[in-house]
């Protein structure tokens, strides 16, 4: 380690918070440009049905309404509107059928937005309804069916066999088989089975989804509140019929992303208009229309176990039902990424996985700050939690008997490396003092505890690039298309370029996504960014290392002993020049066979994360109250010990939203509480009076420096260690999301023989 | 649409003057007439607090209030530049130190709310932190390094005298 002032492993201030604390950080929703016209989007007021037709005439007559663009317009510009990463199943507008509640139907542009919103009210659709589905299950065979063929976007060899087939909501239908789980289930000491499900979310970024577009000669400019700038500009470029070099997209800070802001939101239909017009238009969703845009998938899980008169797992069955809404987004890639690791991180020998991808007429289901894995840990350790109890078992020792161990196959036959499952486990246990004795309460006022733990795979294979650009003063840039939606990559990237160059951190700068200025990124998610685009940081930095030493050589020096200004006027005569190192970075990857789900390089690494809670519940009402709340993961070494902790604690205060308030509730299709006064995300009165951090002790050998990520990891265990923490102190055991003070007092009432009414 | 009416009031401490519609909010008149960004429009009902301006010393959520509220009135912003060398406040300086945010876009409400809270209460234990920032969310939940934030100033402030 060097002495470099913000180099890696120091918990130095994030680069931008000045801008941040005084207002003046740049984000898209107040991006303001010459000659913009507003765009405010119609939407679809039933769950399926054809399209008869618009009336928009008196939106058009409306004084100051500039246009108003319907599903055919769009043709002009897009011959085939249709976008999405998996498939290419979501039109821009809605062309002859809509397929759930909120679906953009029409774009009213104005100059004025009150103008443009109230022109939006006064179009009339009509509509043929046709027969909907709502429940994932129900969708495995209902004879409502959300599209009448599939159109998978190729960009994914496994889901190529699912090209033109008809009449089904199956998506994808991932399968996993290992070993002999019907001869073991048939052999075993007991056998349990149980059923789970979560409920819709949403990710709630306080910057609601925007775009604006601007068309230039043959170009066209986008800037967008998007966490993958690559892919939007491949996607636009293929919808416009375009060479990528004439679409630009450029990405300044985001007001928080989750997942939300990935591949094309509003980011088509900006541009499409954009280009119908030939002025800069720009649409800011309101909060209410995010509930319209993008959910966390809902899912059912059904999971049963055999195991051992000791407590070890011998088989293990799971089925995913994934609620994936009514495009596809990147719905079919958690069904087969997360759903590899449904049976949790156990060392178990015969398993037998079917994980489902299914359309519904739901808003849009997407990645969501852990890719599925949220969902399946709430199934597997609640699941393992109720067998412990069934036994007589200790939770925690319950889990020793059966954890992962480095060095053993995964489901998937992929060994695991640099994964301290048993270590997050042991330190969990103990900062949750597991071994003590526990108060637990008296009357009406009952405490308990519990733990749980999760893990992940890294998305594979992906590709990162950076170019780093050292100036003749010695100071220096770095080029990334990650993007800082408040998870601290620009200081990290930073910290790693410092760390290379020995160039103290307030002498770097991190350029923000651009494409035509900063190189290729997949995308950031999936925490995947430290470790992907750090390798590829580290790279670049390395490269530009290796082209400064040369060029000390040429004129005499050493790198060592001159200063980097110093060299540059040795060789040019004056501060002039640049060196530029770039790096890329591609993970080796072995494909999952298409029959057995099997790989023997499954990832480029794996997130671990556990938590312990201590919840005390009021008997009378069912309020639960989390009094701590400890929150341990892996995420290597840390580039910044500081902005871990901060990552791990806010996944785990924003999954026990997800788990404690949060629910989009649905009538015929309609979200009926899209706002944050009927959806309540946490707020600070809402957060445990304890909350501890801890990163273990851990190295990811393939990682920039030791590093890996950690942005979902704190949201693993929160949901089932809550609910496990409620059956220690009250004996009720809950299997749905959320756990509610209503759902706990007809538990309680249930279990007391005097159930309450149904409502 | 509507009328337009003039609007004379302290923003930041200098007088201003300007025309705004009348339906417009403080956030649009903020944006559109002086290109002040930092109050935000996000929850749109006044439940998020990224919207927060100090009105004649009150904390409004400018996303509720029309334009015409302000008129006449003493107007602060985030924007408003401390009296130090480097131009932030000792509340400013603490969110950075103690990583009181993510992604930014509450901070702005978090910092005006933060500077009442300690005008009002000095030495604030954390229940009163977290009720007088109730108020205000923070989804990246940044919650406990804001209230170590506050918490620094609040002692700071006590060991200055």
């Amino acid at each position: 380690m060097t002495s470099t002032q913000g180099a890696v492993g120091q918990s130095i201030r994030r680069l931008e918070g000045r801008a941040k604390v005084t207002g003046r950080a740049q984000y898209v929703h107040t991006l303001r440009l010459p000659g913009m016209l507003h765009g405010k989007v119609f939407r679809s007021t039933v769950a399926h049905a054809r399209l008869l037709g618009l009336d928009a005439s008196a939106a058009r007559a409306l004084p100051g309404v500039h246009r108003v663009l319907v599903g055919q317009d769009i043709l002009a510009v897009m011959p085939d509107p249709h976008y999405g990463p998996a498939f290419h199943d979501q039109p821009v507008l809605a062309l002859d059928k809509v397929r759930y509640v909120g679906e953009p139907v029409a774009l009213v542009l104005a100059e004025d937005p009150h103008v443009a919103e109230e022109a939006a009210a006064l179009i009339v659709a009509r509509y043929e309804p046709l027969p909907a589905v709502y429940d994932e299950v129900e969708a495995m065979d209902s004879t409502a069916v959300v599209h009448e063929v599939l159109k998978p976007a190729g960009t994914f060899p496994d889901l190529k066999h699912l090209q033109g087939k008809r009449d089904t909501n199956i998506a994808l239908d991932y399968s996993l088989r290992r070993g002999d789980p019907d001869g073991a289930f048939a052999s075993a000491d007991h056998v349990f089975e149980h059923r789970f499900r979560t409920q819709q979310v949403l990710h709630v970024p306080l910057e609601p989804f925007v775009s604006a577009a601007v068309p230039g000669e043959g170009t066209l400019t986008l800037h967008t509140a998007s966490q993958s700038p690559s892919f939007v500009r491949i996607e636009i470029a293929r919808l416009l019929g375009w060479p990528e070099n004439r679409v630009r997209v450029q990405v300044p800070y985001l007001g928080g992303g989750f997942g939300a802001k990935l591949y094309i939101k509003v980011e088509a239909l900006a541009a499409a208009a954009a280009l119908i017009v030939g002025r800069p238009v720009k649409i800011a969703l309101t909060m209410e229309e995010q509930f319209f845009t993008l959910t966390k998938h809902a899912a059912t899980l059904r999971i049963r176990s055999a195991v051992t008169r000791e407590g070890r797992i011998t088989a293990r069955e799971c089925e995913v039902w994934w609620n994936g809404g009514a495009y596809a987004d990147i719905g079919p890639r958690i069904t087969q990424k997360s759903g590899f690791t449904a049976p949790g991180p156990y060392d178990i020998e015969h398993v037998r996985i079917d994980s489902y991808a299914l359309y519904t007429n739901l808003p849009p289901a997407g990645a969501l700050r852990g890719f599925g894995i949220p969902q399946l840990v709430w199934a597997y350790e609640s699941h393992t939690d109720m067998i412990a109890r069934e036994l007589g078992i200790d939770p925690v020792e319950m889990r020793r008997r059966n954890i992962l161990r480095e060095g053993r196959p995964q489901a998937t036959g992929t060994v695991m490396r640099d994964a301290a499952i048993e270590q997050v486990l042991e330190r969990t246990a103990e900062r949750m003092r597991w071994s003590e004795a526990f108060d637990r309460g008296s009357g009406t006022r009952r405490r308990g505890r519990g733990i749980a733990i999760g893990f992940k795979a890294s998305v594979s294979p992906t590709t990162s690039v950076a170019i780093v650009n050292i100036y003749a003063d010695g100071s220096c840039a770095l080029y990334c298309s990650t993007v800082d939606m408040g998870q601290g990559s620009d200081t990290a990237m930073a910290q790693i370029v410092s760390e290379v160059l020995g160039i103290d951190i307030d002498r770097i700068t991190v350029v923000h996504p651009d494409t035509d200025v900063t190189p290729y990124d997949m995308a950031t998610l999936g925490s995947r960014s430290t470790f992907h685009m750090g390798n590829a940081v580290r790279a670049a930095a390395e490269d530009a290392r290796s082209k400064l030493i040369a060029l000390a050589q040429d004129v005499g020096v050493s790198v060592e002993t001159t200063p980097i200004g110093e060299i540059f006027r040795r060789k040019y005569g004056m501060q002039a020049g640049n060196v530029v190192g770039s790096g890329s970075f591609v993970p080796a990857y072995t494909p999952t066979d298409h029959h057995t789900g099997q790989s023997d390089n499954v990832t480029p690494f794996w997130m671990i994360g556990a938590t312990g809670v201590e919840v005390e519940v009021d008997t009378e009402t069912g309020q639960v109250t989390v009094n701590r709340l400890v929150n341990v993961g892996d995420a290597g070494r840390a580039i910044n010990p500081a902005i871990v902790e901060t990552q791990l604690s806010g996944a785990a205060i924003m999954q026990l939203g997800f788990t404690m308030t949060e629910q989009m509730r649905f009538r015929d299709g309609q979200c009926v509480n899209p706002s944050l006064a009927d959806y309540r995300i946490p707020g600070i009165l809402d957060i445990p009076a304890i909350i501890d951090n801890e990163r273990v002790d851990a190295t990811q050998s393939s990682g920039p420096f030791g590093a890996k990520g950690v942005g979902e990891s704190g949201t693993f265990g929160v949901s089932p260690a809550i609910a496990s923490a409620i059956e220690d102190a009250v004996g009720i055991r809950l299997t749905s999301l959320p756990i509610t003070a209503e759902s706990v007092l007809r538990a309680l009432r249930e279990q007391q023989g005097r159930p309450l009414q149904a409502d | 649409m509507g009328t337009t009416r003039t609007l004379r009031f302290t923003l930041n401490g200098e007088p201003v003057t300007t025309e705004a519609p009348s339906h417009w909010n403080v956030v649009e008149l903020l944006q559109n007439r002086f290109n002040l960004y930092g109050a935000r429009e996000s929850c749109g009902q006044g439940l998020c607090g990224c919207c927060t301006v100090l009105v004649d010393g009150v904390a409004v959520s400018g996303c509720l209030s029309l334009a015409a509220r302000v008129d006449g009135a003493d107007v602060r912003t985030i924007e408003a530049p401390a009296a130090t060398e480097d131009g932030l406040d000792d509340v400013q300086q603490a969110f950075i130190e103690s990583g009181a945010f993510q992604c930014g876009y509450c901070t702005p409400g978090f910092v005006l709310m933060t500077r009442k809270l300690l005008d009002e209460c000095p030495q604030p234990d954390d229940e009163d932190i977290r009720h007088y920032l109730s108020g205000n969310l923070c989804r990246c939940a940044a919650y406990p390094e804001i209230v170590a934030a506050v918490r620094l100033v609040a002692q700071r402030r006590a060991t200055r005298g």
